[in-house]
């Protein structure tokens, strides 16, 4: 009889062809998805010093131009024309330019991430594809050349966390609030090398937006993948994606499946929650911080750019105006929210109360605009605070979910989203 | 020197160290030679003007998290240090560090037992240092034998390809 496996495990045998693999085992896997962002120049550089080398299989590459972007120089303008450039000369699975956004967002909106696949990406965000029941993990560049050229990579096989999420998230909570609470309990290195599954009522009655800023935040834990279990508001969201057959590949780990640590968390008293300067593991609840004053308030972020983010920022902005001498920076998370929002009422919203909106992609969480002088302090709805990541080494990063940035946008010093929610 | 053992003046840095702070955003796309002389440049100021080939970095919880930027490790060697030994490591630098070919050990108790400027001896497949000064020996993590052949061949590329490869 075979043991009772973990996702990781399971989605390690099949991309792999093995069987029987246990935590710690080191295997060659097949991955089924490369992602490389605005670092591919570099793999492409890497690519081009291996004389006579050739792509195994192009169609499992996808570009997506979403650090720095637009190219802020000549010098990156140069990076993103060899990339561009090469993706047609080789017939790369798909290349998608400064317009598209994020790429993880990206990825998962067209229907290029599918339960029980691997994709490794030049990201340490990759862990959001487990929002759709995909295994993804980040590597480094010359690792995705290695991949273009072998097809192959190697994974060390995780220990298992199991992460049960039961209750009802109160209003002006969210999940980023869970993990931040997590985050901040855990520690950075909580689940560090750690396959995270989560379970529960509480994360299957999530949306696919919700789940991803759960799988996403889990790289803050250390995490090398994150895991919801695919349902059917899964299968739905693919298929609206254009995926025929999406359940094709899916996992679902077994019962009996040994995790290294189970934790059971009921949200329903939690709070608010803000990650505090400078580790996104100093959390406090939102009642500690508030007052503190601020310059700058950016919503963008693999981690809180999607649609339903800016929905729930305007719905606390709509007929406010930001604070004076406050900068609220919105970067929608790509091309399709954007339009979205467009279309729905939320980007005029944005507008009219003050905002700046540029353009889709990784902005100023990756350093690219919205930057900070010395002693000043910006509420982020990134994933990241650590000093110095947003300008000046001398300036404060906070984190929170988008109603929190909303609210204290409005106010100019952090606020109690549910001060203000309607 | 034979098969990873190193024997070098230890460079120290404190826990969480991110790689924001190996290599700062803004320089990722200097020249590597460039890039190596700010390596580490508020974590450890006096670290990338000091240091000499061979040195050995010694780092605490969870060494190099955040960005997965295979640029903070290739900077690293650059600087010539011959390994560094951390508590623990982040995992996207433990993966980089496999991929560029930079010697790392996985040694709990490394920072405690150890202040900047003691010659460490470090033996990564044996998973031992010892700290001269003191003489004492801590054992640390055995690296994968797979792994360990990836670093004798100065990285995956080399790996994959055979090739030795060269940086920029």
């Amino acid at each position: 009889m075979i043991a009772a496996r973990t996702f990781a495990q399971k989605v390690l045998e099949r991309a792999s062809g093995s069987s029987g693999l246990v935590p710690g085992a080191i295997v060659e896997v097949e991955p089924d998805l490369y992602m490389s962002h605005t670092a591919s120049w570099r793999c492409i550089k890497t690519f081009e010093k291996l004389p006579g080398a050739s792509i195994r299989y192009p169609d499992r590459i996808a570009m997506v131009m979403d650090h720095i972007s637009p190219a802020p120089t000549a010098q990156v303008a140069g990076y993103h024309r060899l990339c561009r450039e090469f993706a047609r000369r080789h017939g790369v699975g798909s290349f998608h330019d400064v317009n598209a956004g994020i790429a993880h967002l990206v990825l998962m909106e067209r229907g290029l991430v599918r339960p029980g696949e691997v994709i490794i990406g030049t990201d340490s965000h990759s862990t959001i594809y487990g929002a759709l029941g995909a295994f993804g993990t980040g590597v480094g560049f010359s690792e995705i050349t290695a991949t273009w050229v072998t097809g192959v990579l190697w994974m060390k096989v995780p220990e298992s966390m199991k992460v049960t999420l039961s209750g009802t998230l109160a209003r002006g909570v969210y999940p980023k609030d869970i993990m931040l609470r997590l985050i901040g309990d855990l520690t950075a290195d909580g689940a560090n090398y750690l396959s995270v599954e989560f379970e529960g009522s509480l994360v299957q009655d999530m949306s696919i937006s919700k789940r991803m800023t759960l799988c996403n935040l889990a790289m803050e834990l250390g995490a090398k993948n994150a895991y919801v279990r695919p349902d059917a508001m899964t299968y739905e969201y693919l298929e609206r994606a254009g995926v025929a057959d999406p359940a094709r590949h899916a996992l679902l780990p077994d019962e009996g499946a040994r995790y290294t640590r189970e934790l059971a968390v009921d949200a329903s008293a939690l709070e608010p929650q803000v990650a505090c300067p400078h580790t996104v593991d100093n959390v406090r609840p939102v009642s500690e911080v508030a007052g503190t004053k601020l310059d700058q308030v950016f919503i963008g972020s693999c981690a809180n750019a999607k649609y339903d983010d800016l929905v729930e920022a305007a719905s606390i902005l709509r007929g406010r105006k930001v604070a004076t001498g406050v900068r609220l920076l919105v970067t929608p998370g790509s091309r399709d929210t954007m339009k979205q929002a467009a279309d729905s009422g939320v980007l005029s919203a944005l507008i009219e109360c003050g905002a700046v909106i540029t353009n889709p992609g990784c902005g100023a969480c990756a350093g690219d605009g919205g930057a900070m002088d010395k002693g000043e302090a910006t509420l982020s709805t990134a994933n990241r605070n650590f000093r110095g990541r947003m300008g000046s080494y001398d300036s404060d990063i906070y984190l929170a979910s988008p109603a929190t940035a909303a609210a204290s946008a409005i106010t100019g010093v952090i606020t109690d989203p549910r001060e203000i929610l309607p | 020197m034979t098969d990873f053992q190193f024997k070098g003046r230890c460079w120290s840095v404190g826990d969480f160290v991110p790689t924001d702070q190996i290599v700062k955003s803004h320089r990722v796309f200097l020249r590597l030679d460039e890039i190596a002389r700010y390596v580490l440049e508020d974590a450890n100021p006096a670290f990338a003007a000091g240091v000499k080939a061979g040195d050995v970095l010694v780092a605490g919880r969870h060494f190099g998290q955040s960005s997965g930027r295979a640029i903070a490790v290739r900077a690293l060697r650059a600087t010539g240090i011959s390994c560094v030994v951390a508590e623990s490591f982040a995992r996207t630098f433990y993966r980089n560090a496999f991929e560029v070919g930079l010697p790392i050990l996985e040694a709990p108790g490394i920072h405690a037992a150890t202040v900047e400027g003691d010659v460490l001896e470090v033996d990564v497949p044996g998973g031992q240092v010892k700290v001269q000064r003191t003489g004492q020996v801590l054992q640390g993590n055995r690296t994968d034998p797979f792994l360990l052949e990836m670093l004798r061949a100065g990285g995956i590329i080399a790996v994959g390809s055979r090739l030795v490869e060269g940086d920029k």
